[in-house]
């Protein structure tokens, strides 16, 4: 039956089969060159390149800690949403950045997140930038997301 | 000329950091420094929008340009700092949402340590008591 709760498929599924629409659907994550990597339930990976237009020390070369706030954000409200059985949006309703080591001039940055608990109303989740792996992070951040109201289901691919 | 008279002010600095600052140019920001206070003024662009449904500024975008004016506004009152100060944390509150137009902020400083300092900043767009975005930050300011 195709209304049988059990066969419709669960929001993450569909993000994660509309990856590039949801990668290109956000103006500012575009213009960063942002981009997400994969999807799973409760979890989002991406990658932020390095690009001149967002550099923070025109000195060193640096990427500034405002993009790595906006990657780790868009991340962290992507692995909230995906957490959710049916489809909504969620708001960030705060999100904490601790930057440990500055990010490399050059260098793409990766990040991941994951929504480790929702409650009715609250979807909480951390996250953590990169070069190589997580031993060496640049920068982690942790979030709460505010789930809104019912949404129509076709409008899922531009969730974010 | 005496080379006194040839330096910059601390306000001339400042606004020679955003003007430098690809980032801050990127976003397109523009400061105004009344002495010691300084507002922020970030002016709506569409390429600023996180949610193209709804019309709101990107949430990252508000954050990094509260960042930015943190930063800012502890450079222009640490006279020994000869660059912009990095931050240690920070912590952002989202209030309301930024519709499309023109965003504002300030920042205050509300601790000055002798390494670090403690600042809240807040943007705004039609009411200053109604403040879309907060943030709470710790820069270092013990110099390179």
């Amino acid at each position: 039956m195709s209304n049988d709760p059990a066969s419709a498929p669960e929001p993450w599924e569909l993000m994660k089969e509309n990856i590039e629409m949801i990668s290109g659907g956000i103006p500012w994550g575009r213009r960063m060159a942002f981009r997400f990597t994969r999807i799973e339930k409760g979890h989002a990976w991406g990658l932020q390149p390095w690009k001149e237009r967002l550099v923070g020390d025109p000195d060193t070369g640096v990427i500034h800690g405002g993009v790595l706030t906006a990657f780790l954000d868009n991340l962290s409200g992507t692995a909230a949403s995906s957490a959710l059985s049916k489809p909504r949006f969620v708001a960030t309703l705060d999100l904490r950045i601790d930057y440990m080591r500055p990010a490399e001039k050059g260098r793409d940055i990766i990040g991941e997140a994951e929504c480790y608990h929702t409650t009715r109303n609250i979807c909480f989740t951390r996250a953590w930038a990169y070069h190589e792996s997580r031993d060496k992070v640049i920068a982690t951040a942790a979030g709460a997301f505010a789930i809104n109201k019912p949404r129509p289901a076709e409008s899922i691919a531009r969730m974010g | 000329m005496e080379e006194e008279d040839m330096k910059l002010t601390r306000a001339d600095e400042v606004r020679a950091f955003i003007a430098r600052t690809p980032l801050a140019q990127e976003m397109g920001l523009r400061c105004e420094v009344m002495g010691d206070e300084m507002t922020m003024i970030m002016p709506f662009q569409d390429k600023l929008i996180g949610n193209f449904m709804i019309k709101a500024i990107h949430g990252g975008a508000i954050g990094a340009f509260l960042e930015l004016t943190s930063q800012a506004q502890v450079f222009l009152v640490t006279e020994h700092l000869a660059r912009p100060p990095r931050p240690i944390n920070l912590t952002i509150d989202y209030l309301r949402q930024g519709h499309a137009k023109d965003l504002y902020a300030r920042a205050e400083i509300t601790k000055m340590g002798r390494r670090m300092c403690s600042v809240r900043a807040e943007a705004w767009q039609d009411e200053r008591e109604k403040p879309v975005t907060t943030l709470m930050a710790h820069f270092m300011v013990a110099g390179d």
